[in-house]
């Protein structure tokens, strides 16, 4: 194990913990419909937009909190949630020198620096800072390309047309309780646009940061790739160590045409809590691509550590003919965590195919539950899925739970299954601490090892980060 | 360089180990013999310091330190080496990050610059070629669809990265084919030196026939019941344990 990994297991707190001191703008605790107004008319917002938030919101009046997923946690007071916290701008920015220093400063510890020159040549940055995106990398290179990256309100000022066109088109606000309230007051995120025949010549990625008390993120992220082009997407997640929990609900949507390509990946980190399960953050999220045009791929691979909770589905609606969906995961649910995650693969199209490699691990008192649905429908002639759920035990005060759904609606589909629990073997520790290792090492090693099939999906610095994340958030669960 | 003086082990509640002494030097090679059951694994894990195997009495002294108050990582890179019987499949690991993870490890504990991948590589390549082991294995899974054979290969491998200053070689042979064991017994004897040390357990004499031992001892009852040379070896091939086991209860 290199030098640097021991050296970050040896500081082995919630490295991201630590609270800017920005001056904010934010609207009262609370959700009405005043709420709703104020944060569109906050935002300079077309009538569309508010049109579309009034009707998520009352849609949301009549929906109730989903129970079914294997989570546990005290009810949520949605009048105590402050909806829209925004860092006090102090003038329009033409570039980004003009960013906020103190912000500036937040993302460099964060170690993802806004000045073009410092950071990845490869990667452009969306930064959105509690309800906020305060810049948006390289967005002149890759508009010379043909690409559009930018905050989804700069997005509703200059292409109103095209969100028009796809808000809402794969997860309406009437999907769920958590989609609908996001639809209500969701107040940034990011937008892409690539369009036909494009390959976006960088990766793009938006790094998600939650610093206000009390305040809730919800942001939507919305990709769409033209016939023919494709893009690599990244998104990045942490938050402060506060004793309360926070709420994060998101959507993202995804919409591929005819031979276009998508391939999202996620590492969450968000405050798990501390190890007696105090404070982190919520985290429900709605993820869903269309592939909607024939032979279009969309790939999911997510990194699941941290988070006190987490809720999330990254699906795919198999809509075009020959289309691809993928989903690789790793969820990891130490100390008090729980996660309750997995994947839909909607066939609809001819021949089309997916993929699901799930891996979770838990140990502590963390409950990790893989919950997943295939569905062929009657039209989906010659589908094919391939589902592993493999689960990892470290310790015997946690659990692993496997639900899975198979429904076929058509008798020419291939379905294969496999799934595997097991236990970190002492005498595989043993093993390893013979040839010089540290027990906790030993533990990184192993569970690395369970997790590399998803590692080896996650672009090469991210595979990194994923890495060196698995070996701190296991902190303390050797023993 | 090993010093053990009355020890007794247990596993789980069995006692297993029942006085055994036993002095190692730099540079010999003792081999330990004995019929199922009589303590052989069990030495070899309490001197490795698996967990679940108990010390109630004794000492073992190893270079000079108290060993068995090390953790088991401590006495690896103490250059404690042990080529288990049953060596373990880590899935998802290759074989040379593995060996990296490990030789720098040690590395580390003797206050040494770690290797780099480059050099690491160049490093393991080689070694692999003195054990006869096929490069690609490198960078495949520890032992993960390994056979017997290249299972205890890798073994040895370990072993000649690792150099370590005292082997345990545990049922080595078990398992093996005649040119498998001739293959694993010429990595062992490449490795043999003035100030490296070498503890054979095995059931058989085969194994000695490659490995020659300056000592052969026989194990029973938890302890050294006979000790003697190479010849000693030769005897127990013809005769079996049983006149010494008479011998001893007699």
């Amino acid at each position: 194990m290199a030098n640097q990994d021991l050296k970050e297991l040896a500081d082995r707190e919630y490295k991201y913990g630590f609270k800017s001191d920005i001056e904010t703008d934010q609207v009262p605790r609370g959700l009405s419909e005043e709420t709703v107004r104020l944060i569109s008319a906050k935002k300079n917002e077309p009538a569309f937009m508010l049109e579309f938030r009034l009707k998520a919101y009352k849609h949301w009046l009549t929906m109730t909190e989903p129970t079914w997923a294997h989570i546990h946690y005290p009810k949520i007071d949605y009048q105590n949630v402050i909806y829209y916290s925004a860092p006090k701008a102090k003038k329009k920015l033409n570039s980004m020198d003009e960013v906020d220093p103190e912000i500036r400063a937040t993302f460099d510890k964060l170690g993802i620096p806004l000045d073009e020159q410092k950071m990845l040549s490869n990667v452009a940055v969306d930064a959105v800072f509690d309800s906020v995106s305060v810049a948006t990398t390289f967005r002149k290179t890759l508009a010379e390309a043909g690409v559009i990256f930018c905050s989804f309100s700069d997005a509703v000022k200059e292409h109103p047309e095209l969100l028009e066109k796809y808000l809402g088109s794969v997860v309406p606000y009437t999907d769920n309780f958590f989609a609908a309230l996001n639809a209500a007051v969701f107040s940034d995120g990011s937008f892409c646009y690539i369009p036909k025949g494009v390959k976006c010549p960088m990766e793009l990625s938006t790094y998600f940061r939650i610093n206000a008390k009390d305040t809730g993120q919800f942001e939507r992220t919305l990709i769409v790739a033209e016939e023919g082009a494709s893009v690599s997407y990244l998104e990045g997640c942490t938050a402060p160590m506060r004793d309360e929990n926070q709420l994060h609900a998101a959507v993202v949507e995804l919409v591929a045409m005819d031979d276009a390509s998508i391939k999202y990946s996620t590492i969450q980190n968000w405050y798990p809590g501390d190890k007696n399960g105090k404070g982190g953050i919520y985290n429900f999220v709605t993820k869903r691509g269309k592939c909607a045009g024939a032979r279009s791929k969309i790939s999911w691979t997510q990194v699941e550590a941290g988070s006190a909770i987490t809720w999330k589905y990254p699906s795919c609606i198999l809509l075009g003919d020959e289309s691809v969906g993928e989903f690789y995961s790793v969820a990891l649910a130490n100390h008090y965590q729980q996660a309750d995650t997995g994947t839909k693969m909607i066939h609809i199209g001819k021949n089309t195919k997916s993929t699901i490699i799930s891996k979770g691990i838990s140990a502590g008192h963390g409950q990790n539950t893989y919950r997943g649905q295939v569905r062929i429908a009657k039209s989906a002639v010659g589908a094919r899925n391939y589902s592993q759920c493999d689960s990892l035990l470290l310790g015997d005060k946690c659990g692993a739970h496997t639900f899975p759904y198979i429904e076929v609606g058509n008798t020419t589909a291939t379905l294969e299954h496999e799934a595997s629990t097991s236990k970190i073997g002492e005498d595989q520790l043993f093993y390893l601490r013979q040839r010089g290792l540290s027990a906790e090492d030993a533990v990184g090693m192993i569970v690395n090892g369970f997790c590399k099939q998803v590692f080896n999906e996650l672009p090469l610095e991210f595979a990194v980060e994923a890495h060196k994340l698995m070996n701190i958030s296991l902190e303390g669960s050797v023993g | 360089m090993l010093k053990i003086t009355n020890l007794h082990a247990k596993v789980g509640e069995k006692a297993i180990l029942k006085g055994l002494s036993l002095t190692v030097k730099p540079g010999e090679v003792h081999a330990i013999m004995g019929p199922n059951g009589s303590g052989k694994s069990t030495l070899s894990y309490v001197l490795a310091g698996r967990p679940g195997y108990t010390v109630t009495e004794g000492t073992a002294e190893y270079d000079g330190k108290d060993l068995l108050g090390m953790d088991p990582e401590i006495r690896a890179r103490e250059g404690v080496f042990l080529a288990f019987q049953y060596p373990v499949e880590i899935p998802g690991v290759s074989n040379k990050y593995f060996l990296k993870a490990a030789y720098n490890a040690q590395r580390k504990h003797r206050g040494e610059p770690e290797m780099d991948a480059g050099a690491f590589l160049k490093f393991i390549k080689e070694k692999a070629k003195s054990v006869e082991m096929d490069p690609s294995f490198l960078n495949r899974s520890v032992n993960e669809g390994f056979s017997g054979g290249e299972k205890k290969r890798n073994e040895i491998l370990q072993l000649a990265v690792l150099e370590p200053k005292l082997a345990l070689l545990d049922e080595t042979d078990s398992g093996l084919d005649i040119d498998a064991l001739k293959v694993v017994a010429g990595g062992v004897n490449k490795m043999r030196d003035a100030k490296r040390a070498f503890v054979v357990v095995t059931h058989y004499q085969r194994l000695l026939d490659y490995i020659v031992p300056d000592f052969v001892h026989v194990l029973s009852g938890g302890r050294i019941v006979k000790s003697g040379g190479k010849e000693l070896a030769l005897e127990l091939e013809k005769k079996g344990y049983g006149w010494i086991e008479e011998g001893v209860t007699a």
